[in-house]
């Protein structure tokens, strides 16, 4: 089973919720999907880590064979390549590893070698298995890293994966394929605008969903009304208490502090268990 | 005299961005606004701007089939590297619109069309002249609409004479965050005092030094663990980086917001609100030194 914990705006609690889920229910895999700054290991502490890079492939030109004739760059739609007068520039950061440039070369003159993009890294901490991916700084293109992240998506187990942030391309890389989606945001303004747009692109992906509200007692209840007034079911409210926000800005998952967290999230767990069998 | 930029970015998400940027809206004199968060844009929830012009914003070509022409052959789907191309069909969420596909058809049953993936809006606000963005949502491209707003907040500035374009940027280190910050003058960076503020603060911090832009940090909630703050006053220290301010927990930030308005005109008393004054005088003094030094 996959459940994908999503939000739109940042900073909702898309962590929180996806760690101390994974802590209540057991034997999990945390998959960390949000590559630009992933925050997964700052509650869960691994140490015993095992990394691998994540490459892509770009152009290679061979100037001996290259005649200069500028079709590869005319080809790449993304202004990776340039043809200047002595040879031609790859801008690497630029590619997005379509190979067509390789493939309208008249000369065989492109080959394509592969360039570290970021990195996964992957430890055990106690019963929770987590893979979490980095984005190197500089690098604009996560989709890759993403994807590298969920080939560890194990079959077989419970798959926590916390999304990045907004509604864009990262986002519905992470969300594809997902059994289940949990949209955690705050009852303000912001959240509910930032919901309602993830709610649309979540409706065109066609994947049951839900919604947490984090600190439930903060802001007014336009979110509560949004989600009856569209037959969106609520889940969990989480409230704010200074506490769990104190938890948190020192690496603590809230559930190892106040258990009774435990069986709410648990409750949480059992219910998407029931909707995902229902629908499958 | 072009304008300089001021991007407010943080890395992680929800930690002040937008309540920051829209306060030194209504704090600052002569600016245009940009909002660049433009999957999640939030700034005109506050800022209530008056849409004068809406501009479709065409991020990419996408591939289409003819289906008549298709013989199923199944050659585009071999070379195409983002598992878009299933003949008859195209996914047009996947496609990255390379042409490869239309590039290897036989039957040349394959066309690239122009895909409209957001759209581009300039504003008038009580702050001044606004652009903002909305991209459809689970669209690709964000990078080059936030390049767009950029250019199109530019342009304004020009027009109105004014020194200053003020971006409210979006959380990340990704192609929206390295299109927000690619030539600015100054990187303000909104963190709190938590492992992931820090941690994430750290990555941003790395790419405004790969973009030789100024970094200025803003500790918000610095009170919700002052050992974390103080590990940030030191690290800051330690690299040269000025802090800008600390803001402390205070409901009045969430209260001003479900309000639907800027904090210093909700609460024009506050010393929250004295706090971002001074805070936005130094940023206003920090670039027309950063400019004499360009």
């Amino acid at each position: 089973m996959i459940i994908t914990v999503a939000s739109g705006k940042g900073g909702t609690g898309k962590t929180t919720v996806a760690v101390n889920l994974a802590l209540s229910i057991g034997k999990t895999q945390v998959l960390d999907c949000d590559v630009e700054e992933p925050n997964s290991h700052t509650l869960l502490h691994p140490s015993d880590i095992t990394s691998v890079i994540v490459t892509a492939p770009v152009p290679v030109i061979d100037s001996d064979k290259c005649t200069l004739c500028g079709k590869c760059a005319e080809f790449c739609q993304y202004n990776a390549l340039f043809v200047g007068k002595k040879g031609v520039m790859v801008f690497e950061k630029l590619c997005h590893s379509c190979g067509g440039c390789a493939l309208v070369c008249p000369e065989g003159a492109i080959t394509e070698e592969e360039r570290p993009l970021g990195d996964i890294h992957r430890s055990q901490i106690g019963p929770i298995k987590l893979v979490y991916g980095e984005l190197r700084i500089g690098e604009p293109i996560a989709t890759s890293v993403i994807r590298a992240v969920k080939g560890y998506i194990d079959p077989s187990a419970v798959n926590v994966l916390d999304a990045p942030p907004g509604t864009a391309c990262p986002v519905v890389e992470t969300m594809s394929d997902s059994d289940y989606l949990i949209l955690v945001t705050e009852p303000t303004p912001f959240g509910l605008h930032d919901l309602s747009m993830t709610v649309d692109v979540v409706r065109t992906l066609g994947i049951p969903f839900g919604v947490v509200i984090n600190r439930a007692n903060i802001g007014d209840d336009g979110v509560e009304v949004y989600c009856r007034e569209n037959g969106i079911p609520i889940l969990l409210e989480i409230p704010f208490d200074r506490r769990i926000a104190e938890l948190y800005s020192s690496g603590v998952p809230f559930v190892q502090e106040m258990p009774e967290w435990r069986d709410r999230f648990r409750e949480l767990y059992e219910e998407i268990r029931r909707i995902v069998d229902g629908s499958r | 005299m072009v304008a300089g930029e001021v991007a407010v970015i943080s890395g992680k998400g929800g930690t002040g961005k937008t309540t920051i940027s829209s306060a030194f809206a209504y704090i600052a004199k002569s600016i245009v606004l940009a909002d660049c968060d433009v999957d999640a844009p939030d700034l005109h929830i506050l800022l209530h701007p008056e849409i004068e012009q809406t501009t479709d914003f065409i991020g990419s070509k996408v591939a289409v089939i003819d289906e008549n022409l298709c013989t199923m052959c199944g050659i585009c789907e071999a070379k195409c590297r983002f598992n878009a191309a299933h003949p008859p069909r195209i996914d047009p969420i996947a496609c990255e619109g390379c042409g490869v596909c239309e590039f290897v058809c036989p039957a040349r049953a394959i066309e690239m069309v122009d895909h409209k993936s957001g759209h581009v809006f300039r504003s008038r606000t009580f702050a001044g002249p606004m652009v903002h963005a909305k991209l459809i949502p689970g669209e690709g491209n964000s990078g080059k609409l936030v390049t767009e707003v950029r250019k199109l907040a530019s342009t304004i500035a020009k027009e109105n004479e004014a020194p200053i374009v003020l971006i409210d940027g979006s959380p990340g280190i990704g192609c929206s965050v390295i299109a927000t910050v690619t030539g600015i003058r100054i990187g303000v960076i909104v963190t709190e005092p938590t492992l992931s503020g820090i941690h994430d603060m750290e990555r941003v911090l790395k790419l405004l030094d790969q973009f030789r832009v100024r970094p200025m940090v803003i500790i918000n909630k610095h009170d919700l663990n002052p050992e974390n703050t103080e590990h940030i006053e030191a690290f800051c220290r330690n690299k040269g980086i000025e802090i800008l301010g600390k803001i402390s927990f205070d409901r009045i930030m969430t209260e001003s917001m479900v309000a639907a308005k800027t904090l210093p005109e909700y609460a024009p008393d506050h010393p929250l609100t004295r706090l971002l004054q001074d805070m936005w005088a130094r940023v206003e003094e920090v670039l027309a030194e950063v400019r004499t030094e360009h």
